[in-house]
């Protein structure tokens, strides 16, 4: 008791999962507030919605849902081989996971900006000129995948910290919670992809 | 044994000393006092906006303000209130403070998600404060922001929404921690109904601030995005829709009104039993009823909208649900009254603060549902009657609290004892000041004076004087409060362990607490007010 420091306070790794699911439940909520944004106008503009969906590229869609979840799978290989010991073998799978999330994000991109150069994007001439419904569509597609597109950047940089921590052995085989936490925070991010990607490229 | 029960003013979890030790510290104590006093800075603020405004008030016409700088003080004045003073003012004070304590922790269960949810807290006030001086000028859509003045409004809008994101970041912080610690951090011994009444209540509030907040943030961000995009989303001109807006602003803010009363709720059921010398009564009843609250709670926000536009069904369902709200607040009024039956009441000063509460908020609940009813509320929406009705909810209900705890717990907190005739005048004072400065404006609103007016009607001018008077009265109360807990804090008596006879933890130790707050862990077998205890803790 008489040398009260930091390393008294023993380590509860029960805590700090409990705390990281109460963090997730609180960005589902968030997202929660969008979907519920959608419902409504999607409702309200059943067939405006249909037709602006259709001009979307359903092929990047489809191929970047294939890329999220691969790096799902890629960040649960690495807790499981840092669960089993093997240091290069975890690091291995970040990085290929880091990979997979730019290609995400490169997509994106082009997506985005093939979509702004056909004069598609918030307050533009083309789009004005379309009837409230369409508008509406596009401004929830901007506003939620982009908020996603930061949640991937986000990972992304916590996935960063945990390679740095890998590499000076402060995330080992006895102590993994930092990369279990972000693993979760990943498969978040994977799950509101999965529910944009039907809402906007596949209902029709 | 000497060395670590030296009190956490002396002894810090870190290397430095002097102010640092403080800025760094991972000590829920400290992080607590630290909040006490950035957020009675900003109680300050809002009282001087507040006693401006009604300065404007006391004759009709232009007094010392133009219509431009009463909106904007109003609108500051509600932002500084709500968000920088009563959401946070008693979970992050005494709930940092205490909640470990009471449950027998060392800590909270992330003390350095703590620090950080402080100095997250520091960053969204001083975006408040930048907002005020980047060109543009201050805010002035009133503390609803609602669609579509506000994206209208040429003022730094966005600067002061983004600030009240950042405030609520740290409130979900808070939440967080306080839940796991409260799942993770018992002593052994201390199952979940041998918590104090506090903890629970604490407990319950946690879950509201990570429930809730998430939706004020998401439409926080919606409408900045509005604001530098115009994406359509609330825009009816791009075929959004407004009243969307309302419904998500008020799902969250009608719970925020729980984060804010929950906790006085608990302190209230902490401070009966202590002076009514006996255990409290309906226990679990008190204790579910802070859940049950919290649940209900969440489904009732459109009461703020009956006259913005919904359907006759969506009326009566949500003024149904309004009325449903008040039977656990009942619950525990009922059982509040019921521990003092019989008991040997000492009406020492924390008491008397929760007599005032009774009363404030008795009256405040009660003109509550004249607001919840459907015909009333179409006659006093936006008039002075809703003015008076949160402020006796807000102030004379969680504010009042606020200084109930003080009471209660700055010997404990500070190893002080305060002038206790004092606090006996500051009471009636307070009593008095406030319901000279509110009741008139129930009068007023019945009357028809609409509320956010820098102006009125001649046939108003002695009501809104004796409300001006009135508040000059409260605020001085206020400052003399603090004048003699600062006095106490420099020349005021020792206090002794358990000054008031309390039997709850805190009063199991020193005051103030050593740094790990207990120098041998605790063992629970009693219950939580078993007051046959006292007579042992007196041998200790
Ligand atoms: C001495 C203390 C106080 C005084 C003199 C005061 C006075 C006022 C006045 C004159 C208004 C404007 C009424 C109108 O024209 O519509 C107002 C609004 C308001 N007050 Fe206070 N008040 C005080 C304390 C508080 C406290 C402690 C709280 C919260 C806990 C609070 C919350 C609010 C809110 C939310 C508004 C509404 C702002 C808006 O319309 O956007 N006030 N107050
Ligand atoms: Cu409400």
């Amino acid at each position: 008791m008489s040398n009260h420091s930091d390393t008294v306070h023993h380590k509860d790794n029960v805590s700090a999962k409990m705390g990281m699911w109460l963090f997730l439940f609180t960005e589902v909520l968030l997202f929660g507030g969008m979907f519920l944004v959608y419902a409504v106008y999607r409702y309200q503009y059943q067939d405006q919605f249909k037709l602006a969906a259709m001009e979307l590229n359903t092929g990047i869609g489809t191929l970047n849902t294939i890329i999220l979840l691969s790096s799902s799978l890629t960040v649960a290989l690495s807790i499981a081989a840092m669960q089993k010991g093997n240091k290069f073998l975890s690091l291995v799978f970040l990085y290929c996971t880091q990979i997979f999330a730019l290609m995400f994000m490169v997509n994106k991109f082009f997506e985005w900006s093939t979509k702004i150069s056909h004069g598609l994007f918030p307050g533009s001439k083309e789009l004005l000129a379309k009837p409230n419904g369409q508008i509406l569509f596009y401004g929830l597609y901007y506003v939620m995948t982009g908020l996603h597109g930061i949640h991937v950047i986000i990972g992304m940089i916590a996935i960063a910290f945990i390679i740095v921590f890998i590499h000076r052995d402060k995330v080992t085989q006895q102590d993994f919670i930092k990369l279990e936490n972000t693993g979760l925070y990943w498969h978040l991010v994977d799950l509101i992809w999965i529910f944009l990607f039907p809402l906007f490229y596949l209902i029709q | 044994m000497a060395e670590s029960s030296a009190s956490f003013y002396t002894k810090s979890t870190n290397k430095y000393s002097g102010i640092l030790s403080w800025l760094l510290t991972k000590d829920h104590k400290r992080i607590g006092l630290m909040y006490m006093m950035a957020i009675i800075s900003f109680f300050v603020v809002g009282i001087i906006i507040g006693l401006l405004m009604r300065l404007e008030l006391i004759s009709p016409g232009r007094t010392i303000m133009d219509a431009q700088t009463y909106n904007t003080l109003f609108t500051l004045h509600g932002v500084i209130m709500i968000f920088l003073f009563i959401i946070p003012g008693l979970p992050a004070i005494f709930g940092n403070f205490f909640l470990p304590i009471q449950i027998g922790a060392e800590d909270v269960a992330f003390p350095r998600l703590n620090l950080l949810s402080w100095y997250v807290y520091i960053i969204g006030a001083v975006l408040v404060l930048v907002s005020l001086f980047l060109p543009g000028g201050p805010i002035d859509t009133g503390w609803t922001f609602y669609i579509p003045y506000s994206v209208r409004s040429t003022t730094n809008v966005s600067m002061a929404l983004f600030a009240a994101f950042v405030l609520g970041f740290s409130s979900i912080l808070t939440g967080i921690n306080f839940i796991t610690t409260v799942h993770r951090m018992r002593a052994p011994g201390m199952g979940f109904f041998k918590m104090p009444l506090f903890v629970w209540a604490t407990y319950a509030t946690a879950w509201i601030q990570i429930l809730a907040t998430p939706v004020i943030a998401i439409t926080i961000i919606l409408v900045i995005i509005e604001r530098s995009f115009g994406v359509g989303i609330f825009d009816p001109a791009l075929g959004g829709d407004p009243i969307l807006f309302q419904h998500m602003f008020w799902i969250y803010s009608h719970p925020a009104v729980y984060i804010m009363i929950l906790p006085a709720m608990g302190v209230v059921s902490e401070i009966i039993p202590t002076f009514a010398r006996r255990t409290i009564f309906g226990y679990k009843a008190i204790a579910m009823s802070s859940l049950a609250i919290a649940f209900v709670g969440y489904l009732v926000w459109a009461h703020h909208m009956f006259s913005s536009g919904m359907s006759d069904t969506a009326r009566w369902i949500f003024s149904l649900l309004t009325f449903i709200v008040a039977l656990p607040s009942g619950v525990k009024i009922f059982n509040w009254v019921a521990t003092m039956y019989k008991g040997s009441i000492d009406p020492q000063p924390p008491f008397l603060w929760v007599m005032n509460f009774i009363f404030l908020f008795s009256i405040g609940g009660l003109t509550g549902l004249v607001l919840g009813s459907l015909a009333t509320d179409v006659h006093l929406t936006d008039t002075y009657f809703v003015v008076a009705h949160f402020h006796y909810v807000m102030f004379g209900g969680t504010g009042t609290i606020f200084f109930a705890a003080l009471h209660y717990w700055f010997p404990k907190m500070f190893g002080k004892m305060y002038n206790i005739r004092f606090s006996q005048i500051a009471v009636a004072l307070y009593f008095i000041g406030f319901n000279m400065l509110y009741f008139p404006k129930f009068i007023m609103g019945y009357m028809g004076m609409p509320r956010r007016y820098y102006d009125y009607l001649p046939q108003f001018t002695t009501l809104q004087r004796i409300s001006t008077v009135g508040s000059w009265i409260l605020a001085g109360t206020i400052f003399f409060i603090f004048g003699y807990f600062i006095h106490a804090l420099r020349k005021g008596k020792k206090a002794t362990s358990n000054p008031w006879g309390g039997v709850t933890l805190e009063w199991h130790i020193p005051s103030p607490p050593p740094l790990e707050n207990f120098v041998k862990l605790p063992e629970i077998k009693d219950d939580p007010y078993d007051f046959s205890q006292l007579k042992e803790m007196k041998d200790e």
